[in-house]
């Protein structure tokens, strides 16, 4: 499939009026959600166009945040991996994540929209707890939900949401994973919808979550381009990021997808790789690839990371794909193991085990990347994760 | 195949309000037997629900029926294999309750043709808002399947008119801000949302989602044309009821919009 011929279409611009990216978006959810999802958008681009709310937001993203974020060169391992690798670190924003971004800026469009009451749902705890902070910081009642296995597995963000003053309810159907989670956040809006606003976590969902979640994140993008331009005179050859719900790295390509010559990978992991084995399919209100069996049923993933733990995938990726923009690739939990500790003894940096996968990536495939500059989305920190690593690290030994 | 709004229409014609019962498809072995003991039990039309593993728009029962079923292995094609022919022999038609996806995956009109070749009159996609419908009522127009919308309280106005124009078979009003499930009494907001949609449609309105006992059924009934319960009767059946026992439970909901 051919890209727009004029150059003045944006690869990463607005969707269509009916939420559309290519072929997949939309907005697929039952009929009393739409006109929540109708108000949400005119909202969104009021606020989006308002320079007002552009500068609370971005007073907010400063001063409470800690943007701009750093940008940082990785000397020993790029010597190791025989590439220039640069980090863009958005495990130094306040609450360790990318995240922050997107619940500032939802957060601050509930208020405008006179909303006393956020819903959201949580994988690793990392949105979870943006959420109950953005809450907290703006006077608002929060209820996150999250699957039971995932409670027990980030027990410790569980305990943060509550300090923050958010209330954590179990998802306790299917696998019990993010997707039961979003599940649960999606009957509960259903429920509430006067008051609640429906504080999604990722680049997924009805229409216009993908594209207001993804221009919440494009200040990543925007920052890590002009950053890199001042470090290296240059733009970076290939953008690397994890994939999930694909936040992280629908903010970073956005900086740099009207740029042809650079690159971009998303890095999935195998037992959830959506755009690499999935097949067009409709769950959480978009259309979108999605693993699931002969059927439509959606089958559950599998990764060490409970922040990648999602069979689908944001629609704006599955179009990224579709037209050739951005490569999607999968790694495996061991290679993800390795690149976490990689990263930690040699540039001192505890990174996600989510973005972990970035790294395994391109740990893996250094040599066709030889003296090229790399630029990998740091999009969380790994504190989180310490405790599980350490269990997978004692069962390896024994 | 019965078609639905006909079928519905002249039952309405007679006076009669409209029942339409629930069940769970591929729940246990003698799911099929419930459906034609619903329609002993006064049924106008059944609802069989074709299970999804991710149904937002289902509280806890169907949830576990749900749960239950795929768990026998029940896959779309099964629930409509053993479906095959019952419609004509009860005289009753069949309406599949069931979630895009699984549509989508087998193709809008192959879907549509696999009910229509088993006499399936009808299907209600809770997760397929109007704006989205277009490319599945094309083609269930197509195999003469009719394709039931859903209406909300959450509608405005204007919204409400294009629904009934794009539903068939009936229009299935959303009681209450809510996903379906149990409740102590009648939301406040069903027999309004009944009476907005008769104010704009002919085609028979029914009200479903959170109906749960025989006189909740009567008091929505004083406006909507019928009523739709799901959970309750299926709560009876995943503790242990026998289909006779469910069945009963029907009938006096049958009695109780009777009158």
């Amino acid at each position: 499939m051919a890209l727009a011929p004029s150059s003045s279409v944006p690869v990463m611009g607005t969707p269509s009026d009916d939420g559309r990216f290519g072929r997949f978006g939309g907005r697929f959810v039952p009929e009393t959600l739409v006109p929540a999802c109708q108000e949400l958008e005119a909202a969104f681009r009021d606020a989006w166009g308002d320079p007002t709310f552009r500068a609370e937001y971005d007073h907010l993203l400063r001063t409470y945040a800690n943007r701009p974020s750093l940008l940082s060169e990785c000397t020993r391992l790029s010597e190791q991996l025989g590439l220039r690798l640069i980090l863009k670190r958005e495990d130094l924003n306040h609450t360790g994540s990318h995240k922050i971004n997107n619940v500032l800026g939802q957060a601050l469009l509930a208020k405008r929209m006179g909303k006393t009451k956020l819903i959201a749902e949580t994988g690793a705890g990392q949105h979870g707890v943006a959420s109950a902070t953005a809450a907290a910081l703006m006077g608002l009642e929060c209820v996150v939900y999250m699957g039971e296995v995932d409670m027990v597995r980030q027990s410790l963000n569980v305990f943060r949401m509550k300090l923050l003053g958010a209330e954590v309810r179990p998802a306790m159907s299917g696998s019990r994973t993010l997707k039961d989670a979003v599940n649960e956040a999606m009957r509960a809006w259903v429920s509430d919808i006067a008051d609640t606003h429906y504080l999604l976590g990722s680049v997924m969902g009805p229409h216009p979550y993908p594209w207001m979640v993804r221009e919440f994140h494009r200040v990543i993008g925007d920052e890590a381009r002009e950053q890199c331009r001042e470090m290296t005179g240059a733009d970076p050859d290939v953008v690397v990021a994890c994939v999930g719900g694909g936040s992280n790295a629908a903010g970073i390509f956005s900086g740099f997808a009207e740029l042809p010559a650079v690159r971009l990978v998303g890095v999935e992991p195998a037992g959830g790789a959506a755009v690499g084995r999935g097949v067009p399919g409709v769950v959480h209100g978009m259309l979108s690839y999605l693993m699931q069996d002969e059927f439509g049923q959606v089958q559950e993933a599998e990764s060490v990371s409970a922040g990648l733990d999602y069979p689908g995938v944001g629609p704006e990726h599955s179009h990224l794909a579709d037209i050739g923009r951005a490569e999607y690739h999968p790694v495996n939990d061991d290679e993800v193991i390795d690149a976490f500790q990689l990263m930690a003894r040699t540039e001192g940096i505890i990174p996600a085990l989510e973005c972990a996968h970035a790294l395994a990536w391109i740990s893996r495939e250094r040599a066709t990347m030889k003296g090229q500059t790399v630029l990998m989305n740091l999009s969380g920190r790994g504190d989180k994760d310490v405790a599980q690593v350490q269990s997978i690290l004692d069962s390896r030994m024994s | 195949m019965i078609d639905l709004e006909a079928h519905l229409r002249q039952r309405r014609a007679e006076g009669r309000k409209l029942f339409v019962p629930y069940v769970s498809g591929g729940l246990d072995a003698e799911w099929v037997d419930l459906v034609r003991a619903f329609a002993d039990a006064g049924a106008d039309a059944v609802e069989v629900g074709i299970p999804f593993s991710d149904p937002v728009m289902d509280g806890p029962t169907i949830q576990e029926a749900s749960v239950r079923s795929l768990e026998r292995g029940t896959t779309p094609h099964t629930v409509v294999a053993e479906l095959r022919g019952v419609s004509d022999e009860i005289g009753v038609p069949l309406v599949v309750m069931t979630y895009y996806n699984i549509v989508f995956r087998a193709g809008h009109r192959r879907f549509a043709r696999e009910l229509a070749e088993a006499s399936i009159s009808g299907a209600i996609l809770p997760d397929l808002p109007l704006e989205e419908a277009g490319p599945w009522v094309e083609a269930a127009d197509e195999a003469g399947v009719a394709s039931v919308l859903l209406a909300a309280p959450t509608a405005p106005d204007e919204r409400l008119p294009r629904i009934c124009e794009r539903s068939r078979g009936f229009v299935y009003a959303v009681s209450l801000l809510g996903v379906t499930g149990e409740r102590q009494s009648l939301a406040t907001t069903a027999v309004g949302m009944a009476e907005r949609l008769k104010a704009v449609t002919d085609r028979p309105v029914i009200i479903g989602i959170g109906i749960s006992s025989a006189d909740q059924a009567r008091e929505a009934c004083s406006v909507a044309d019928g009523i739709v319960m799901a959970s309750a009767l299926m709560r009876l059946r995943l503790a242990g009821a026998s289909v006779q026992e469910v069945a009963a439970a029907a009938r006096k909901v049958r009695e109780a919009i009777d009158g």
